[in-house]
């Protein structure tokens, strides 16, 4: 094995300069780690992290464009990550997710020595893999605001107000929003615990709905239903799904009354 | 000792409103035969002695509420009060008139009095119920006035005590994040380090001490603003600009403290920080005739969820701006494309009064 090969590929991801800077120059003192990139925000992160596949990464939580969590969800976890952030808030998100540590700032230098040690015992295999990325690390209480998509190096962000319907396809689910489709992995069930269930509605085994762009319900056949979305398109409704859609509607119209 | 006696214009009213009494006993003495010089010599002294007898029925009304106590005891404590008073009373009369019989010379007058005797038991017991009912009600008035008192303290100490929780809201995250700038600095740059470490003292000491203040001018806001920016530009670089239009004579309006600085460290929170290059936060104070109008304007990246604006900054500050000026200020938010603006309307007070 040469020198080379046993590099640790490490990027550090914060919006503050400064704050990079005292990670830079805490990691000069490991010969055996090597800064691949810097990173001052979330696309950054993400475009790095998918051209250069580092082994660590550092990684603050508020950030523009995309926060650290988002970042994560967007590349896995098959790598070591270090939080790093003023927050103590988001901290048992963070081990939820099986990140490596979590540094508050300001840290002292052997804060950031147990950190990095504990950072390479991971990728040595001495402690348990990651496992997959939980959508469900978000409190429960929050509804998603808005979604990431990845494509190649290039991230959306989709407020989940331009969203038109979600689309199951195998494992992954488009993402239909101002005329366009978007392919993201993951199941419609979990997309659908996610979002807010007073703005989107399971109307069909395969299909979510922004209740915003329901202008009408129309029988299709004899006992299914279709919607019919603003924009003019159409949406299969099944018969649990109607059930749905007619107790919200039921709700809703009932609401002045009470 | 009973209230009325330490009043002197209070007294002297209730003195009068005894003159109407001792005339309606006079003319029934005269009614009764006796000459207008017998019944005023007789009527006179008694009233006035009279008079201050029945401000004793402060004590019994004072003792027993009415509010607190049985029926049973109010009747039993005031029928022996006016029992006592009256036969007091009586006694006095008697005295008097055996006074007058013997050395002034109204002859005849002693036993022609006992046959006056039973109308002035009646009456001097009347006048003690009488007098009861208006002890009773100075009594309720009085505790009415003094809840009132008290309920309007309790509002102004619960007021002050609001004040000074939301004043003592430095966000701990930017504290947490300054001292990691500095922690950094300490190596790469020790002078800037040692300037950040100061700025932030200035910044602190500086929010105490107007903290303190009930309001302080927009120009000494507009300084800790400056100060404030100046530690956030160390942190995040060129990303941090702001313009300043501030009409001159706005500087010196009197604004509660700490007002617009917690907009301004959202504008950043909320706003630059979430745009990579960073934007302008604009600030301007402008005057129409009795109001002024202070704005605060920054950029946002739309795609950062909404709910993070509206932070718990902007209801504090349109909490703390009802408390002191009621309806008279006003606060207006308006989010477009990617400018989000915070308008607040004060009332132009060069001074540091609630007036």
């Amino acid at each position: 094995m040469t020198e080379s090969d046993a590099k640790i590929r490490t990027i550090i991801v914060d919006d503050e300069e400064l704050a990079r800077k005292m990670l830079l120059e805490f990691l000069s003192r490991h010969p055996e780690i090597e800064v691949v990139a810097e990173c001052a925000n979330g696309f950054e992160a993400v475009k790095a992290v998918t051209e250069l596949k580092p082994d660590l990464l550092f990684l603050d939580i508020q950030m523009p464009k995309l926060d650290g969590f988002e970042v994560l969800e967007l590349i896995g976890t098959d790598r070591a990550v270090v939080f790093v952030t003023a927050y103590d808030e988001y901290a048992l998100r963070a081990f939820e997710i099986h990140a490596v540590d979590y540094l508050l700032k300001p840290f002292p230098a052997d804060r950031f020595e147990t950190a990095l040690g504990r950072a390479k015992q991971r990728l040595g295999g001495k402690l348990p893999p990651p496992a997959d990325l939980a959508t469900s690390a978000r409190p429960p209480a929050q509804h998603l605001e808005r979604i990431v998509v990845r494509d190649g190096t290039r991230v959306y962000v989709i407020p989940v107000a331009k969203l038109d319907y979600a689309e199951a396809q195998d494992d992954y689910v488009a993402l239909a929003t101002e005329g366009k489709k978007h392919l993201k992995q993951q199941t419609i069930s979990s997309l659908e615990t996610a979002l807010d269930p007073q703005r989107f509605l399971r109307i069909h085994r395969s299909y979510i709905v922004n209740l915003e762009r329901v202008t009408k319900i129309e029988p299709y056949s004899k006992d299914n239903h279709v919607v019919v979305l603003t924009g003019g398109g159409q949406l299969p409704v099944s018969r649990s799904g109607y059930a749905r859609l007619r107790a919200f509607l039921d709700q809703k119209t009932n609401r002045p009354a009470r | 000792m009973h209230p009325i006696l330490g009043r002197f214009r209070q007294l002297g009213l209730y003195l009068l409103a005894w003159i109407p009494l001792a005339g309606i006993l006079m003319y029934l003495l005269v009614r009764a035969g006796e000459s207008w010089t017998v019944a005023a010599t007789l009527t006179l002294p008694l009233c006035a002695i009279y008079a201050f007898l029945c401000l004793a029925a402060w004590y019994p009304c004072r003792a027993t509420p009415v509010e607190q106590s049985s029926f049973l005891k109010l009747l039993l404590t005031h029928f022996t009060a006016a029992m006592l008073l009256s036969t007091l009373w009586l006694q006095l009369a008697k005295g008097l008139a055996a006074g007058l019989t013997r050395w002034g010379g109204f002859a005849g007058l002693e036993s022609r009095a006992s046959g006056y005797l039973p109308l002035l038991w009646v009456t001097g017991v009347l006048l003690y119920v009488l007098s009861v009912t208006l002890h009773y009600v100075f009594l309720a008035e009085q505790a009415a006035r003094e809840a009132q008192e008290r309920a309007l303290e309790a509002q102004v100490l619960a007021r002050d005590a609001e004040l000074k929780a939301l004043r003592a809201q430095v966000n701990p995250h930017f504290l947490f994040n300054c001292l990691h700038s500095i922690s950094a600095l300490t190596s790469a740059d020790a002078a800037k380090a040692r300037e950040m470490c100061i700025l932030l003292a200035d910044f602190l000491r500086t929010t105490l001490r107007v903290g303190r203040q009930e309001t302080i001018t927009l120009e000494e806001e507009l300084a800790l603003i400056r100060g404030y920016l100046a530690i956030e530009k160390v942190r995040f670089g060129p990303r941090v600009k702001m313009e300043e239009q501030v009409e001159d004579e706005t500087r010196a309006l009197h604004l509660p403290p700490l007002l617009l600085q917690p907009l301004v460290e959202n504008a950043i929170r909320h706003g630059l920080a979430n745009l990579p290059e960073g934007g302008v936060i604009a600030l301007s104070a402008h005057r129409n005739l009795n109001t002024v109008s202070i704005v605060v304007e920054n950029t946002f990246d739309p795609d950062t969820p909404s709910s993070l604006k509206t932070g718990l900054g902007l209801d504090n500050v349109r909490q703390r701006l009802h408390t002191r000026y009621g309806d008279d200020a006003d606060v207006t938010v308006k989010t477009e494309n990617s400018l989000f603006t915070v308008r607040l309307r004060v009332p132009m007070q060069e001074n540091g009064n609630r007036s």
